[in-house]
């Protein structure tokens, strides 16, 4: 296992430099080291002396990728890509383009505020998407399933800016029970906590609970299913015992993969309810035209997926004792 | 108030009205009270034998410290004039890069010097580590380890001398009256050295402990938490020096009860808490709870607060008054404008028929239509780029742009001329009905940075209003980076764009017209590239004059030059709408000032008492909703019992 996992951690290695090749590619095609400083030195008076100046100040007056200037190393070195991304390979995100402010202590204070509504919400959407998967499918082709995959389709087809909308005028302006927006530290944050994750929850039951069902009606339709029936076994212990244990690969690969983003967090769901982690940390910076702080969270992103790929095919071995590492 | 000495060449004494060309040098000589202290803070704690205590944090000291909260040793100093020095050659120093230098620079004396010789040493010192380096040298990496820290001590900048402990001057290398404005904006704020040094040290900036985070100061209020992604915090300053409440006002500030409080100790708030709130709509929700003491009203919610009485007049909605919030309004000294390349061989140039095009499309183009649509009518139409409180801007028949409006006396309102005359300006300028003399459409490019939602309609009116005179508009809208690009290189017709005033005096907006200010030939701020000689020299005179009728004629001829000219579609003065509770008193507008937090006194047990009132729980539709919910289970687990048998 371990040698397969160092493989895939070297397969990573070139997909990682693309990544950022790329991410630097497109930022500067769209906004080029000038715009940034006229961005980050304000809207008036701004000198092309003073431009010049806060590029020199922050490295940003390298070339991009080659420097014919420099001789030996230093033509690969001194080039704005290398000198603001070869420190990422040991995580060293930087100080932010704007603020100076430390990326990586600002990452580690924000992923837990971002995790406080990913964890409960992942949490809880596959217990209520499993649960309620295996419900309609075991009741399939009744007058339940119909409605349940009927109201499935509805809450899968309404964009997640109406619960979030909804949820804050019912839960929080019209009923008063929870607070619209907010984030507190601690235990204080709990009651801010609720009704994003409520909200998260609703959003993500359409689509899980279909998804899900399609996974068991597939698993019951296999002939270890008719042979559990006809041994006399009940159906739902056909369905929570023998079904749901082998329609986990599907539901690993969905689930397993998104574990990393946890701490990733929702732009959406952040700036609807002023949550201070990472979605909003990575939106603002787009806004405010910061590559430090956009190359580190689009490296951070590709990291987590990574780590997401390489933990689904592990845990592949855990649930199918036929799935081994090669 | 500072008063500045103004000297000729050879160091004499010139009178205050003395013309601008005869003054070489303007000292600014300013005094400060000896009783006022800074705040408590760690960087001023020293050890017993009188060494700062925290300005060489060891690794270890330094692990468990979160934030500047935990350093628990903390002392004050009183304020002298070597800080204020000490900040002004600060704003020279290119690793802080200060936005107004460039500005400054033309004005103090030697600043612009102290620049270019830190710049020099700061480009030897990285000269020097990068050979050390080698190929390896990371500037970025290694100035993060080892920040450059400039000891100002070594630098000498003959415009900011200390003469004693409580005195400074300032040379300024002209006359320049506005620069009293920029002596009261944050750039010239006191700096103490310990301060510097403080935060100099590269593992606090590791820990995000800067000088931006946790200012150190001498006013009303504290840093007491900085997290801008969630809230900040101010507390009052228990070392703010006695400042009490004006006891005198503007007229009928008295009978709005502004000067109920008169005399008493400033601050009255003990804690200030800023919480951020990205969207509109949660933002609006949680003023009406009563969990934010003032709003703004975006155009979500403005239907909600606000309605126009018979007169026209903005008027709070009932829904709004039963909660006893109250609403002010009052008009920012802001232009939005649109405007024409002057250096466009079309829409360009000074002929009187090219003046004549772009008084028609000035006319077509009707902010009166475009304040009800686009912005609930919040704004007024602009005659100049003067708005209102700003000296030079009039009101009345003398201050219409008559090349725009007639004056109704009867209704004694400005009416914007008719489309017709419009048109009849476009035949007089060789385009009847929008062809030129060949029968071709005359075509206008538009640039503007609209990629929101929404914005997409107000181009549709653009091109709608021009098409009114036979124009076709051709829309450019690209994102910001590339229509800034476009506005410097002079690559564009037709734009659109907004200025706020940095202070408040006219030469800030007129400047905007500038001959030598233009975008493309001198980089500046003039974005239509204007360029009237008389203007210009009209500018000069009136740059340096004190508000004076002298100064008000000046201004009206130079007014009545780029009215007539028309290199902006003269656009509108926003209006700013704020809503605050019964319970925050003293709020006044004020959109120069940066200090009223210090004014505003709050009935923190009425606040209380509203929040709980809004903000009862209604539990009954939960229940229901339970109830439902639990007959919808039921039904499933019958079913499946049903489907079991």
């Amino acid at each position: 296992m371990l040698s397969y996992i160092i493989r895939r951690l070297m397969y990573a290695v070139p997909i990682i430099i693309g990544v950022n090749v790329l991410t630097a590619l497109l930022f500067f095609r769209v906004n080029t080291p000038d715009d940034m400083a006229r961005k980050i030195l304000g809207e008036k008076f701004v000198t092309p002396a003073a431009v010049e100046n806060w590029k020199k100040d922050h490295g940003y007056d390298l070339p991009a990728f080659i420097n014919t200037d420099e001789h030996g190393a230093g033509i690969v070195t001194q080039t704005i890509f290398f000198q603001k991304s070869a420190p990422l390979l040991w995580f060293d995100f930087g100080r932010s383009d704007r603020n100076n402010i430390d990326i990586g202590r600002e990452i580690r204070g924000r992923m837990w505020a971002s995790l406080a509504i990913g964890l409960p919400t992942f949490i809880f959407a596959i217990i209520i998407n499993l649960f309620l998967a295996m419900i309609l499918a075991y009741l399939r082709g009744t007058l339940l399933d119909t409605w349940g995959l009927f109201i499935c389709v509805i809450m899968m087809s309404i964009s997640i800016l109406f619960y979030i909308i909804g949820g804050q005028f019912f839960l929080g302006k019209a009923l008063r029970l929870l607070p619209i927006s907010g984030y507190d530290t601690g235990l204080h944050s709990i009651k801010f906590l609720i009704l994003p994750v409520i909200v998260a929850l609703i959003g993500s039951t359409g689509a899980g609970v279909r998804f899900y069902r399609t996974v068991f009606l597939e698993e019951t339709g296999r002939d270890y299913i008719r042979t559990a029936r006809a041994k006399g076994l009940g159906e739902s212990r056909v369905l929570f015992k023998h079904a749901l244990k082998n329609a986990m690969i599907p539901v690993l690969t969905n689930v397993v993969v998104s574990i990393p983003f946890l701490f990733y967090g929702s732009l959406i769901m952040e700036s609807f309810f002023s949550i201070p982690g990472l979605g909003s940390f990575t939106i603002d910076a787009i806004q405010a035209q910061d590559f430090a702080i956009v190359r580190s969270m689009v490296y951070l992103g590709s990291i987590l997926y990574i780590i997401g790929l390489i933990l689904t095919d592990i845990s592949y071995t855990l649930v199918d004792p036929r799935v081994v590492f090669d | 108030m500072p008063t500045p000495r103004y000297l000729d060449k050879s160091g004499r004494s010139l009178p205050p009205e003395a013309e601008a060309r005869r003054v070489a040098r303007a000292v600014y000589e300013i005094k400060i009270k000896k009783d006022i202290r800074y705040e408590d803070h760690p960087a001023f704690a020293k050890k017993p034998d009188g060494t700062p205590l925290y300005n060489a944090l060891t690794d270890k000291e330094i692990e468990d410290i979160e934030g500047i909260e935990d350093l628990p040793e903390r002392a004050t100093r009183g304020l002298i004039a070597e800080d204020y020095v000490l900040q002004i050659k600060r704003m020279a120093d290119p690793l802080v890069a200060s936005p107004v230098l460039p500005i400054l620079e033309k004005y103090i004396l030697g600043l612009k010097e102290l620049e270019l010789k830190m710049r020099e040493d700061l480009t030897a010192i990285r000269k020097e580590r990068k050979e050390k380096a080698g190929p390896s040298y990371n500037q970025s990496l290694d100035e993060q380890l080892n920040p450059i820290v400039f000891d100002y001590a070594k630098y000498s900048l003959p415009g900011a001398l200390v003469v004693d402990r409580y005195t400074y001057r300032i040379i300024l290398k002209r006359k320049y009256p506005q620069f009293i404005y920029w002596l009261a904006m944050p750039f010239f704020s006191p700096m103490p050295r310990e301060v510097l040094e403080f935060y100099n040290q590269s593992k606090l900036m590791a820990k995000n402990i800067t000088l931006d985070r946790y200012p150190v100061g001498t006013g009303p209020f504290v840093m007491k938490s900085f997290n801008p992604n969630m809230e900040i915090i101010l507390e009052a300053n228990k070392n703010y020096h006695e400042d009490r409440y004006p006891e005198s006002g503007e007229p009928g500030d008295e009978a709005a009860g502004f000067l109920a409080d008169s005399g008493k100790r400033l601050p009255f708030i003990r804690r200030a808490v800023y919480k951020l709130e990205k969207e509109a709509i949660p933002r609006w929700n949680k003023f009406l709870q009563g969990y934010y003491d003032n709003s703004g009203i975006s155009s979500e919610s403005f239907d909600q607060a606000v309605t126009f009485g018979a007169a026209g007049r903005p008027e709070i909605t009932s829904f709004i008054r039963d909660k006893g919030i109250k609403l002010q309004t009052s008009v920012m000294p802001t232009t939005y404008y649109a405007g024409f390349n002057m250096l466009d061989d079309v829409v360009g140039g000074y002929s009187v028929s090219k003046q004549k095009l772009r008084q028609a499309i000035t006319i077509a183009i009707n902010y009166e239509e475009y304040l009800e649509i686009f912005n609930n009518g919040r704004g007024m139409p602009a005659f100049s780029p003067l708005p209102p409180g700003i000296f030079g801007h009039i009101e009345g028949k003398e201050g219409i742009n008559p090349f725009v409006y007639t004056w109704d006396s009867k209704k004694q309102v400005p009416h914007r001329r008719s489309l017709e005359y419009a048109k009849k300006l476009m035949i007089e300028a060789g385009y009847p009905a929008g062809r030129d003399s060949k029968g071709r459409p005359l075509e206008i490019t538009f640039d503007n940075a609209w990629t929101g939602p929404g914005q997409a309609d107000l181009i549709k009116w653009y091109i709608k209003k021009f098409k009114l005179l036979g124009i076709q508009l051709v829309n450019r809208t690209t994102d910001y980076n590339r229509f800034q690009e476009k506005m410097r290189g002079g690559n564009f017709q037709f734009f659109s764009w907004g200025w706020n005033a940095d202070y408040p005096d006219p030469e800030n907006f007129l400047f905007l017209l500038l001959g030598s200010n233009s975008k493309v030939r001198h980089k500046g701020e003039n974005v239509a590239n204007y360029m009237n000689p008389e203007f210009d020299r009209l500018f000069d005179i009136m740059e340096n004059m004190d508000n004076s009728p002298k100064r008000l004629a000046i201004i009206k001829k130079m007014l009545r030059i780029a009215q007539k000219d028309s290199p902006w579609v003269w656009g509108y003065h926003p209006l700013s709408f704020g809503l605050y509770h019964k319970w925050v008193k003293n709020i006044k507008p004020n959109a120069m000032a940066n200090n009223t937090l210090k004014y505003i006194r709050l009935d923190a047990s009425t606040r209380e008492q509203a929040r709980k009132e809004w903000n009862k729980p209604r539990f009954l539709p939960v229940a229901l909703f339970i109830i439902i919910l639990g007959g919808i289970i039921l039904f499933s687990i019958t079913s499946m019992k049903r489907r079991k048998g």
